[in-house]
């Protein structure tokens, strides 16, 4: 089941650099969330505090409280590495690991955790992850070839394969479509479609009627100038952020006015 | 509006037909000085390859192979009807080069794992930077010199051995280790490292897993370079590990010879001097008898270098990234 997140005064830092001011929003369990906003904006970044992949960066850090199901994820007791898995996360290019098979691919996640697998169960989350990525059809017969030697769009099936594999509660997507072709990314979002029964989705995109099609909520991000810190500037549910936006640099944005 | 708008004739800045001829002129000449610069370049490799070959298939055989030098006079026949051989030699090479590279392997790819993933370029980080362009700098008698030194201070006056040696190597070795390990893990795109945190894999599995492992053929072949520089040392192990005629198999106690040094060591004493009946002995005493160990061990060492190498591209073809079946 997917879980909820709220996000409380969250502060994100590049150094001394402010990138993101005070971002207050409720994320549903088992809905898509999509961030949309103009480039710079700092969505990709707050997506990365869900996790905790932005402190990877040197000198990076946050303020404020992600919480999951109430639990603080930048609590002192907290390890990052426990955080990303339970909150998987897909990017924006599709990144297999170059030196595995489709199989190892998908059992990566599992087996680098230092967890020894036995044959059958491998054998069955592989599949189980594979049919949850609609892509066990396609490479069935062929489990063992290099997972870079697939297409585009499924390699970025594949990269949820091996993200659900570890089985978080949520997934994070950043822009997961934007290297693909039309029915590469159609398949990835009917996929969304039918993950969202087991995981609370957010999902980063340019492409606003991707945003539309896919996601049940939508927080538009925006920044005043450049340098200047990116900020939340409305968020509701998709419908309504589309058809009825309170900000007026909402409506703008999504009328294709700017960004 | 029209009339601020200039008129341009494009057919003027049409590449004529004489500057066409000339770019193709060029074209050819260019041609011809890269085709024989790649010539020239290769000339002194063929030579190399063919003198050493020709000269060194002489001696090569079984026997030369099988025994060491002692009881080796002059020009004159062993008891074992051969002229003495270079086994204590290739053991020696092969253990001290050995040596070099469980002191230089380990601790070159851990610098190299600390500069790219640890450091962020931090101070200590360009010191150690600084440090290993310096050191790949060191001309190797300086090397054996500082070993034979280390070892005289510190196990006692007059130590030479063969690991005395491989520090010697391991001091040549280093630097190219770390340098060659440091360009393959910086090319390890980064979305790999946050391919493997994001699925919550810790940093060092996913160093040791995904980082390494996928710099691995460039790291082998970084490594092979490194011994095939090491390997062909003469200067300091002359100085670190010593010379001596017989097999030795410890290479803690006692000196040892390698190929390079025992080369020199043939080669520098010159022509044998044979007495009139021995030269008409069976089998008889042969005046050039040095010349010909010196050229048959040089082709030995070449033909381990050679061997090195193709071990190296295999392993490296082994675990190269696979894009196709």
């Amino acid at each position: 089941m997917g879980q909820r997140i709220d996000v409380n005064h969250l502060n994100v830092y590049y150094g001394k650099f402010l990138a993101v001011e005070d971002v207050n929003m409720a994320i549903e369990p088992n809905k898509v969330t999509a961030f949309i906003g103009p480039s710079g904006c700092g969505k990709s970044t707050v997506l990365r505090t869900l996790d905790r992949m932005h402190e990877i960066i040197p000198g990076a850090y946050v303020k404020g409280e992600v919480l999951l199901e109430g639990q603080n994820l930048y609590a002192q007791d907290i390890d990052p590495v426990s955080v990303r898995r339970d909150i998987g996360m897909v990017f924006q290019r599709p990144n297999p690991f170059p030196t595995m098979s489709i199989r190892d691919n998908v059992l990566a996640g599992v087996r680098l955790n230092n967890r020894r697998l036995k044959q059958s169960d491998a054998d069955d989350l592989v599949e189980w992850a594979l049919r949850g990525a609609n892509l066990w059809e396609e490479v069935k017969d062929r489990l063992g070839n290099p997972g870079i030697g697939l297409s585009g769009g499924q390699q970025q099936r594949l990269c949820i394969a091996r993200a659900v594999a570890v089985h978080p509660q949520v997934l994070l997507m950043d822009e997961p479509c934007s290297a693909l072709d039309p029915i590469s990314t159609l398949a990835v979002e009917d996929l969304i479609n039918e993950l969202k029964k087991d995981y609370t989705i957010v999902i980063v995109t340019h492409n606003m009627q991707q945003a539309a099609r896919v996601s049940d909520y939508t927080a538009f991000f925006n920044l005043r100038a450049v340098g200047e810190p990116g900020h939340l500037v409305e968020m509701n549910d998709t419908t309504t952020i589309f058809s009825n936006p309170v900000e007026k640099d909402t409506e703008r944005y999504i009328s294709g006015r700017f960004g | 509006m029209s009339d601020s708008h200039p008129t341009i004739d494009f057919d003027k800045f049409k590449p004529t037909r004489s500057y066409i001829a000339a770019r193709k002129r060029k074209d050819w000449t260019m041609r011809v000085f890269i085709i024989a610069a790649f010539v020239i370049a290769l000339i002194p490799l063929v030579s190399v390859l063919w003198t050493t070959i020709s000269s060194g298939v002489a001696r090569l055989n079984l026997n030369f192979l099988s025994y060491n030098m002692s009881g080796v006079v002059g020009g004159n026949a062993t008891p074992s009807g051969g002229y003495g051989g270079i086994v204590h030699a290739i053991i020696g090479t092969l253990l001290v080069t050995l040596g070099s590279m469980i002191i230089s392997i380990p601790l070159g790819l851990m610098c190299a794992v600390y500069l790219v993933e640890y450091s962020h370029n931090g101070g200590l980080a360009r010191a150690i930077g600084l440090l290993v362009d310096v050191m790949s700098g060191i001309p190797s008698i300086v090397a054996g010199l500082f070993a034979y030194a280390l070892f005289n201070t510190l196990v006692g006056p007059g130590t030479v051995n063969g690991f005395v040696g491989s520090v010697a190597l391991s001091l040549l070795m280093i630097p190219t280790v770390v340098k060659t390990s440091e360009e393959m893990l910086k090319i390890v795109p980064n979305d790999l490292r946050e391919a493997a945190y994001a699925l919550g894999v810790t940093k060092q599995r996913t160093i040791t897993k995904i980082v390494l492992r996928t710099a691995l053929p460039g790291i082998v072949s970084g490594v092979i370079l490194a011994i095939a520089r090491v390997i062909g040392e003469t200067a300091p192990l002359l100085i670190a590990a010593g010379f001596i005629s017989t097999t030795n198999l410890n290479l803690f106690s006692g000196r040892m010879t390698t190929l390079p040094v025992y080369v020199y060591q043939e080669y520098s004493q010159g022509l044998a001097t044979c007495s009139a009946t021995a030269l008409q002995a069976t089998p008889p005493c042969l005046p050039q008898i040095r010349m010909e160990r010196a050229w048959a061990a040089a082709l030995v060492l070449i033909i381990i270098v050679l061997l090195l190498n193709l071990i190296g591209r295999l392993v490296a073809k082994l675990f190269a990234v696979k894009t196709e079946n």
